[in-house]
């Protein structure tokens, strides 16, 4: 189980992140919803050690997590894919790929990229390509894609579907859901895009200026109207 | 016909040198968006530290290594202590950082050695090959020296083409949070960057003073000329940049040869201000497509 408790951060004067707590568990999609500057990309980036936490703590199957370095983050099975689609433009598919295993989940075996391809089978037709040929769709599959590589038990996932295509969304969503199940994966998912989320989610965390406003199963969330009008736009 | 001939060998090597020089700016470049104006000196007190042990009868080809070695070390601690302290700041202070590293290893190595030229042996012969009776415009250690720049230039390519080291050392320079977050080690790479730069300036440095005469500033023209043959090849591309060297070395060679010797720095400036002017990102620059 991945737990934050009670997670603070800021940028100068700035709470951006205020005493967030929730959990994500095994073989579950939990999305983390709410409006832009709601402080879902500050909850990733505090929990990679990316932004510096000034209270509270993350733990990871019981482990205490807060401030690890995070390089480390990997081999204990934790993988972020940030906003924006982070490939690394100059390399081709298959470096990204490659890259990706190289600091892996700590006892895990590695990941053979053709599996990657059979997941992705556009990926595959392309792996000489460089990074910055791809289409967005494609980016996204490689960012997934290369955080598989590690062996993550952890998966957290910064707006997968910003600037995609509906049926692009729909696809990689699928996708999402049956690496969950097959996997026993946990996939942190945060997104604006509630409704869409929302539909492959288990349960749902919705922000707000930084604090946790809602925390219910995915449906209950999607069914509450006042909720959905007030923070989730649909 | 001959005289072509002996100036196309002659830029050849003078090419090889600059290579070595451009490729040690442009590992730099590529992994810290910083132009080394130490570069030169810092390859100069690597070769004063051969020269060193040279005078206490050390081999030559122990000193060479050592003096590599030096250079693998300086390289790390000028990063480590000179330019991570800058880290994330405008970039313009790192720089004028290295101007003044230049400055200091000049003044110290002026201090310690004094500012005399000596004489730096070379490991083979260092007068022309002779074909038939006839002199042709290259020496034993003029081909040593191309020898040694292809195998330098082959190590890195295999290094960062091959090896996993290689490709963390290359997602570092490109993007170091997206790899920082894929478990890489990205202040490591970046230290082993610019070590690896000052090991392939240190080969630079001795190349050109086998069988001359060195005193403090004797790198000095390499700072001008490894920059424009870098940015020539475009600063980002080690290819670019090997390639840029050998046209530098040849241009200079043909003007040398045909002209006159004074003209050779002012037509190195002219090359310089044609590809700022045509092709700014270099002639051999990947079309970056950055960010998109
Ligand atoms: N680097 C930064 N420096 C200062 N303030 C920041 C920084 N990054 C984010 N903020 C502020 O922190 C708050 C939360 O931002 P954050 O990026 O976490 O929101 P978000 O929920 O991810 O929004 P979006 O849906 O637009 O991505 C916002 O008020 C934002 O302006
Ligand atoms: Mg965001």
């Amino acid at each position: 189980m991945f737990a934050v408790e009670d997670l603070s951060a800021a940028y100068g004067p700035v709470k951006a992140l205020n005493g967030v707590s929730f959990t994500a568990d095994r073989g579950q999609v939990t999305a983390v919803l709410g409006a832009n500057g709601a402080g879902k990309t500050t909850l990733l980036r505090t929990v990679s050690g990316l932004v510096r936490s000034t209270a509270g703590s993350v733990t990871l199957d019981g482990k205490d997590i807060t401030r690890t370095a995070t390089e480390k983050l990997t081999s204990y099975g934790l993988s972020h894919v940030p906003e924006g689609r982070g490939v690394i433009a100059e390399l081709t598919v298959v470096e990204n790929l490659r890259l990706g295993g190289l600091h892996r989940a700590t006892g895990s075996e590695p990941m053979p990229i053709e599996r990657i391809f059979e997941l992705f089978p556009r990926l595959g037709e392309r792996r000489e390509a460089t990074a910055h040929m791809l289409s967005g769709g494609e980016r996204q599959m490689l960012v997934i894609g290369r955080a598989l590589m590690a062996r993550p038990t952890v998966l957290l996932l910064d707006e997968p579907s910003l600037g995609l295509a509906p049926r692009v969304v729909a696809q990689i969503f699928d996708l999402l859901r049956g690496l969950v199940q097959n996997e026993h994966l946990t996939v942190v998912l945060v997104e604006q895009n509630a409704r869409s989320a929302l539909s492959i989610a288990d349960h749902g965390v919705v922000l707000n200026l930084g604090k946790v406003v809602a925390s219910a199963p995915a449906a209950e969330l999607a069914a509450d109207e006042q909720l959905r009008h007030a923070y989730l736009g649909f | 016909m001959q005289q072509f001939l002996d100036t196309t060998l002659g830029g050849l090597v003078l090419g090889a040198v600059y290579a070595a020089f451009a490729l040690a700016l442009c590992l730099i470049w590529r992994s810290t968006r910083i132009v080394n104006f130490a570069q030169a000196a810092m390859a100069m007190v690597t070769t004063y530290i051969a020269l060193s042990l040279i005078n206490v009868d050390v081999p030559y080809w122990v000193a060479f290594l050592a003096a590599i070695a030096a250079g693998f070390m300086l390289g790390a601690l000028v990063e480590r202590l000179i330019i991570r302290p800058v880290e994330g700041k405008a970039d313009l202070n790192a720089v004028i950082l290295t101007l003044g590293l230049f400055m200091v290893l000049h003044g110290l190595t002026a201090l310690v050695f004094g500012v005399q030229h000596r004489g730096f042996p070379a490991p083979v012969s260092t007068s022309a090959i002779e074909v038939g009776d006839t002199s042709i415009g290259i020496t034993p250690f003029g081909v040593l020296t191309i020898v040694i720049v292809a195998v330098v230039m082959a190590g890195l390519v295999v290094l960062f083409r091959f090896t996993d080291l290689g490709l963390r050392m290359r997602a570092s320079a490109f993007n170091g949070e997206v790899s920082r977050l894929l478990g890489v080690r990205v202040g490591r790479m970046l230290t082993l960057g610019w070590a690896l730069a000052a090991a392939v300036g240190a080969v630079a440095g001795l190349l050109i003073a086998g069988g001359d005469l060195v005193n403090p500033a004797f790198m000095d023209p390499f700072v001008i000329y490894g920059f424009i043959a870098a940015v020539l090849g475009g600063l980002d591309s080690p290819i670019g940049s090997v390639i840029g060297g050998l046209i530098l070395g040849l241009s200079l060679s043909y003007v040398t040869g045909y002209v006159g010797e004074h003209l050779a720095p002012l037509v190195a400036l002219g090359i310089l201000m044609l590809v700022l002017l045509v092709r700014p990102s270099g002639l051999f620059a990947a079309a970056a497509a950055r960010r998109v």
